[in-house]
């Protein structure tokens, strides 16, 4: 899987927005990411020629990173907080509903390859709990009973 | 007291250039742009401007170290990482009104003669990083910021920087790290980043919200800035609640108003008639506070006096439906998965904590298990490089100091005892 063009050239103009090609680096591993959904070790082959640092180094920071998939994902990523102002609004319980459901248990993804289900520290959204990031859509005020029709809507 | 870091956020078009010119939007840009950069420091320390970003550092004296320093090029860069649990204060900015934090960037970029503004946007906000870039867009294709900042000669230029799932890049030299394409591990200060901070230059690290303040300031002038709030820490200041209440969500209130009146008054009191169990004051990182201990003023210097922190204004309500054995066990888990692993004492403290936590929750808790955590703790406290691990620490001691029975409840009858 290698980069498409576009994203090469993306790569290269987001390189001017910073005094050193290493502060690229994370700019272009989301652009990478956004190709594939995940980061294979063709992409970090990729970013590491583009931007002229070394793949281990590469490989290195992407590790420390939550949000960069080091492994194929579903189609969509579910990113469910269970922090303590979601947990004390019953986020635990939409996990064990999200995983009965689609079959998918928390950091995996649905045999189907529909959903991968991640659990996530806080998200920014505790007045609003239980919350979720679908893929890059937030949905707030979760229930059991309104849960599965939004993730209905994700195919 | 009318809003000033939320003004018009409700309406459709509070995202627009234009909507936010009529309604007296970059006046205060083009006042300061007139000033000297170190009449506006002046005008910022005279204001008695802190920092919203949870360590309620004077914002003028930073400024007044990253000015006095003569290396450049200097960075300005904005904490936008927004991690610290209960925290959703900047995000009404950040995605309603990126223009009021444009706008405040500029005045302090032209204030610090620095060029270059980073804005570090955690990477849970996906939506607020295309919100500021066509905002940054519209700001530089009018004029207002760019090569030539409204015609003044001034250049000040904008970048949106994403961060992807780390906490400890809010602290500001992981930040920087991060910023850099490193791994977000803090650094040894100092060197202060006013000094040396981002590629090896002067930088200010300010937050969302200080930086939102800058327009304000700037219009109504130190004296009637400072009239706001308390004395020691004046302005306006947003907070945001969270938890068992009637009405959550994020209010601006006066710097300094009572954490029992933002509870009761202004978020409506207890849900479903409840009552009222603990509350985290200031996020996830300082001190719970039992019921009969809320009656303080929420600022900077009030909060130590009484036991907690003002943090970054992040409360979270609990009723008594909660088990705060299950609270402490849960937070004390983000610590673990959070802990950057730099220094022994917080990546292996918060995995003693945490296993103990568990056996304690689970109902397999030994005798002598809450005087283990209390010295675990106590060994990790004063002995970690950064904040995060002493603040995992202390989220530990101070559940015990206030709600030691919960905790030894569990173990005696060997698992929870509400239902
Ligand atoms: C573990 C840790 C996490 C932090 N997270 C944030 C954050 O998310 N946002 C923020 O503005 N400051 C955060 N801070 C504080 C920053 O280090 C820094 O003090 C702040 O950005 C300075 O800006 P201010 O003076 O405007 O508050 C954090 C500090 C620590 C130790
Ligand atoms: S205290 Fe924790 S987060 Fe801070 S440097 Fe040490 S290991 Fe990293
Ligand atoms: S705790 Fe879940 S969004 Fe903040």
């Amino acid at each position: 899987m290698m980069l498409s063009d576009t994203a090469r050239q993306k790569i290269q103009d987001v390189r001017k927005l910073y005094p050193s090609a290493r502060g690229a680096l994370l700019p272009a591993l989301y652009i990478a990411q956004r190709e594939h959904g995940w980061l294979s070790p063709e992409a970090f082959r990729a970013v590491s020629r583009e931007l002229r640092i070394p793949e281990a180094t590469v490989r290195g920071v992407a590790s420390f990173y939550a949000m960069f998939h080091k492994a194929p994902v579903g189609r969509n990523v579910i990113q469910l907080c269970t922090n303590v102002a979601c947990m004390i609004m019953g986020a635990e319980s939409l996990v064990d509903l999200i995983s009965k459901t689609f079959d998918v248990q928390p950091g995996g993804t649905s045999p189907d390859g529909r959903f991968s289900l991640i659990i996530m520290e806080c998200i920014g959204a505790c007045g609003t709990a239980p919350a979720m990031l679908v893929n890059t859509d937030f949905h707030e005020n979760l229930t059991a009973g309104n849960i599965l029709d939004i993730l209905e809507r994700y195919k | 007291m009318e809003k000033a870091l939320l003004a018009n956020i409700e309406n459709p078009r509070s995202r627009e250039a234009a909507f936010y010119v009529e309604k007296g939007g970059y006046e205060s840009l083009k006042k300061a742009l007139e000033m000297e950069p170190k009449d506006i420091i002046e005008m910022v320390k005279k204001a008695g401007l802190r920092g919203r970003g949870g360590a309620g550092f004077p914002t003028g004296m930073k400024w007044m170290f990253a000015s006095g320093d003569p290396k450049f090029p200097k960075y300005l860069v904005c904490n936008a990482d927004e991690g610290e649990p209960g925290t959703f204060k900047d995000r009404p900015i950040l995605e309603r009104n990126p223009h009021l934090l444009i706008e405040g960037m500029a005045i302090s970029g032209h204030a610090l003669k620095a060029e270059y503004g980073y804005i570090y946007l955690r990477g849970e906000y996906p939506e607020a990083k295309d919100i500021l870039d066509a905002a940054i867009r519209e700001a530089e294709e009018k004029g207002y910021v760019g090569d030539n900042m409204m015609g003044s000669g001034k250049k000040f230029r904008l970048v949106v920087h994403q961060g992807a799932g780390a906490y400890i890049c809010g602290e500001e030299t992981a930040l920087i790290e991060s910023l850099e394409g490193k791994k977000g591990q803090p650094r040894i200060k100092p060197p202060f980043p006013v000094n040396v901070g981002a590629w090896g230059m002067p930088t200010i690290v300010n937050n969302v919200e200080t930086l939102s303040n800058l327009p304000l300031l700037i219009r109504v002038g130190p004296e009637a800035y400072a009239q706001i709030g308390t004395p020691e820490c004046p302005g306006p200041k947003l907070f945001c609640v969270s938890g068992h209440v009637k009405n959550p969500g994020v209010l601006e209130l006066p710097m300094g108003t009572s954490l029992k009146e933002i509870i009761f008054d202004h978020c409506g009191g207890m849900k479903n008639g409840k009552k009222l169990k603990a509350v985290i004051p200031g996020g996830i990182s300082t001190p719970v506070l039992p019921p009969d201990k809320i009656d303080c003023p929420m600022d900077f210097v009030n909060m130590p006096k009484h036991g907690s922190m003002l943090g970054s204004g992040a409360v979270i309500v609990m009723d008594e439906s909660v088990c705060l054995v299950k609270v402490c066990y849960r937070a004390i888990k983000f610590f673990e998965h959070e802990s950057c692993g730099k220094c022994t004492p917080c990546k292996e403290g918060v995995i003693w904590l945490r296993k103990i936590l568990g056996r304690i929750e689970h109902g397999e808790g030994r005798e002598g298990d809450v005087d283990l955590l209390v010295q675990v703790a106590a060994n990790m406290s004063g002995r970690t490089f950064c904040p995060l691990g002493e603040g995992a620490a202390s989220v530990v001691q101070n559940f015990v100091k206030h709600f030691r029975e919960e905790f030894v409840e569990h173990i005696s009858r060997k698992g929870c005892p509400l239902p």
